[in-house]
């Protein structure tokens, strides 16, 4: 019998505690296969976040460390800078990056530290129950923003891949993809697999941020989940490369 | 013997370096030394001073409250230094920029016109060591050539041609005194 | 002689590099930047890394991860930057890891100033950070010791996969005095089968300290208190001066011990039998060292740069045995030895 579909070997044999229709599932799958495909499980130290992808360390079979809350940038700047010829890469989402550890990340950018963010956006918070994020869309209603993202209130989102890209530096890599369908999740799949490279080539700096859904803190079904971020997040959220250009 | 120092004056001249001059030498004689700064913003442009303490015997503290040498470079510094002065210590003042007169008459005052004769030797800028000097001739804790091999050892070789000015800023010091 | 006459600041940060200590995160902060300073020279010297993090939070995080790389690391601060330090000191205890955390106290609440003070005592020793954890705590009160206590810091972290915390204040850290170097480069670090290094050839490794069951979170808290326990039995350290006879004793640490030691001196030659007990472990605090010296003690006088936090650990160890007093400054202020002598004869007539 031939085998057409198997589990990557970066991925421990356990069960998700991922919602239903939440696309973690999917990010980390596509992490795990990237971590296979350039052979590279052995070498690989992943920093998980807070948030929803906290246990991140029970999901993938590399040498993992768990940060604070926003601090994973710092965290895996500190495991490269005592392994540079080891893979790091830190999981984090929309609070944890572009909220509390906005700094830090902002900082391993711009000084191209040689690291890999896999940046999850799905414009709130999940563990702690639905909250406004940075990221949260104008008017989008939240637990915290209970009739809707005011900008008078709160101010706009923030596109962290354009504001990254703004940085100075060839060699870093900013891009937005989406796991909406499977055209998308092949996209982002490449531009994981980029990320990486771009680090094992000593390049500098690379963050993909994934447009991802939320379906039980946005009050929808997977399926509407899934439309809902076509339809309101890309408008916002353009999926595309946001390097920076030589000589910026 | 113990002596506690306190060297005061403005930023610049070289009132931190005479006193770690003083600790060096000290060092090298086998003495237990300590220096400590005064730091922070008063450094910047205002008055600097430090503290040597020198002593046969372990140094108990470091820090110098009621010094038994005081060398004051600038006005302020005798203001400021000269009532801590420990009864029968000793005063060194830079008559070169201090017109005042000290008060006190339970010390001993030493009155050098530092920086005149720094510029009579050619380089205002030894104006400390013509201070360090006249202390090191009155205090007798220190030989001025264990100065000589501390310059000798924290100087840069290629500014080793300017330990035999400051031998002779220290020499013409000692004079003042004698 | 191998002498050389060094700032505390220099000498603790050439420590570190004798120590095997090859990585360092900071950010500057008076009166501690020259440690940052010196080793962004020497560090690449070395094959080290000096990075100047973007903030003191991030500092201390990227010790978490390089310490749980495997690397010795070091980081230092003063008080308002060690304040920032406090959730990642929480996350490396939790986490198990070793560690050397340098605090040059200054002066305190808020801003504060740059100049010396020991408020930081509560701090450093009873939390800080979020948690059940104890932080080893040295307080070195000459150049010389903050050059020994440093190396054995590093020794002490990795045997017991616990930060070591060395507590000066800015006098330490801008005095200088002769010190020498005794220790040969250690380059026989011990192994660290635990750290994340790539799981080759064996199971993946994981630093955390996130225990989501109540049940496990015990348990991982209980072992911890006892590793705790075993560093109270065994790392207390103490030094004392002048005790056998002393009928007042005073209890002070780092700058102030040397302070209160020439009080001493000048207590007896008034023929006042003034003695010195001097805590060189603030956390495990030497309880047993100064229930040792209470034979003829009448009273102990604990004299801090804070409005008093160690001799809160002074009273719990005497229990009541002996009658208290305290004399501190703050704000800057250092308290002066004949203050501190003047203190010893009232504190004598009203016992």
């Amino acid at each position: 019998m031939k085998v057409i579909f198997e589990k990557p070997k970066s991925l421990e044999d356990v069960t998700f505690h991922y919602c239903p229709g939440c696309t973690h599932g999917i990010i980390h799958r596509l992490i795990a296969e990237v971590i296979d495909e350039l052979e590279i499980q052995e070498k690989t130290i992943g920093v998980a976040p807070v948030g929803c992808a906290v246990l991140a360390y029970d999901y993938f079979d590399v040498d993992m460390h768990e940060a604070a809350h926003g601090r994973a940038p710092a965290v895996a700047t500190g495991i490269k800078r005592v392994h540079p010829k080891n893979v790091v890469f830190a999981y984090q989402g929309d609070g944890d990056l572009a909220s509390i550890g906005m700094a830090e990340v902002v900082h391993a950018a711009a000084r191209g530290e040689k690291i890999t963010i896999i940046f999850v956006n799905n414009a709130i918070y999940g563990m702690t129950g639905g909250q406004m994020a940075p990221t949260t869309l104008v008017g989008q209603v939240t637990n915290t923003s209970p009739t809707g993202r005011d900008v008078e209130h709160s101010g706009y989102p923030i596109r962290v891949s354009e504001m990254l890209g703004s940085l100075v530096g060839p060699g870093n890599s900013m891009k937005r993809v989406s796991v909406h369908d499977p055209k998308h999740i092949g996209q982002a799949k490449k531009a994981i697999k980029e990320a990486f490279i771009n680090q094992i080539e000593g390049k500098g700096f690379s963050l993909v941020e994934v447009l991802s859904t939320c379906p039980t803190n946005w009050g929808k079904t997977p399926v509407e989940a899934l439309k809902w971020l076509e339809e309101k997040m890309l408008p916002y959220y353009p999926l595309g490369d946001f390097s920076p250009k030589e000589g910026v | 013997m113990l002596e506690e120092i306190v060297i005061a004056g403005f930023g610049g001249q070289g009132v931190m370096s005479m006193g770690q001059l003083l600790a060096y030498a000290g060092m090298l004689e086998n003495k237990q030394v300590a220096w400590i700064p005064s730091y922070g913003p008063e450094m910047r442009g205002g008055t600097a001073n430090c503290a040597v303490t020198i002593s046969n015997t372990e140094i108990s503290s470091p820090l110098v409250t009621e010094p038994s040498v005081c060398i004051v470079m600038n006005k302020p510094s005798l203001d400021k230094f000269e009532p801590t002065i420990k009864t029968g210590g000793l005063l060194f003042v830079n008559t070169s920029l201090i017109d005042a007169k000290p008060k006190r008459e339970d010390i001993s005052i030493y009155e050098i016109p530092a920086n005149a004769i720094a510029n009579e030797i050619g380089n205002s800028k030894v104006a400390n060591m013509v201070m360090l000097g006249a202390v090191l001739e009155v205090i007798k804790a220190i030989e001025p050539e264990s100065i000589l091999e501390s310059l000798r050892k924290v100087l840069p070789p290629q500014r080793h041609n300017l330990i035999p000015l400051n031998a002779q800023a220290l020499q013409k010091g000692a004079e003042m005194v004698r | 002689m191998n002498k050389v006459l060094m700032k505390g600041n220099e000498a603790l940060a050439e420590a570190a590099v004798r120590a095997g200590c090859r990585y360092f995160f900071g950010y500057p902060i008076t009166p501690q930047t020259e440690l940052p300073q010196y080793l962004s020279k020497r560090m690449p010297e070395i094959g080290g890394v000096f990075l100047q993090a973007e903030s003191e939070i991030a500092a201390i995080n990227m010790v978490y991860g390089a310490s749980g790389a495997g690397a010795r690391v070091m980081t230092s601060s003063s008080s308002p930057g060690i304040s920032l330090k406090a959730e990642g000191i929480s996350y490396i205890a939790g986490a198990e890891l070793p560690c050397v955390i340098v605090n040059m106290m200054r002066g305190g609440p808020g801003l504060g100033t740059i100049q010396p003070a020991q408020g930081d005592y509560f701090q450093a020793t009873k939390g800080g950070g979020h948690g059940d954890y104890k932080l080893l705590v040295l307080a070195p009160a000459s150049v010389q010791e903050a050059v020994d206590l440093t190396i054995q810091a590093f020794d002490l972290a990795d045997k017991y996969r616990n930060p070591v915390m060395i507590l000066g204040d800015g006098i330490l850290g801008q005095m200088m005095e002769p010190v020498e170097f005794k220790l040969t480069e250690n380059n026989e670090l011990p192994v660290k089968e635990w750290a994340t290094t790539g799981k080759k050839g064996r199971k993946k490794n994981i630093i955390n300290s996130l225990y989501l069951q109540a049940e496990k979170l015990e348990q991982h808290v209980n072992r911890l208190a006892d590793k705790f326990g075993e560093m109270e039995a065994k790392e207390q350290k103490a030094e004392t001066y002048l005790t056998d006879d002393a009928e007042i004793l005073l209890a002070a640490y780092g700058t102030t011990s040397r302070v209160c030691r020439k009080a001493v001196d000048m207590a007896r030659e008034e023929g006042i039998k003034a003695g010195l007990f001097r805590p060189i472990s603030l956390w495990p605090f030497p309880e047993y060292a100064l229930q040792q010296v209470l034979g003829r003690v009448k009273g102990i006088l604990t004299v801090e740069m804070s409005l008093g936090q160690m001799i809160e650990d002074v009273r719990l160890a005497v229990n009541g045995k002996v009658p208290t007093d305290f004399y501190g400054r703050v704000g800057g202020m250092v308290p002066t030895s004949r203050d501190v002598l003047e203190k010893i004869v009232a504190f004598r007539e009203v016992l």
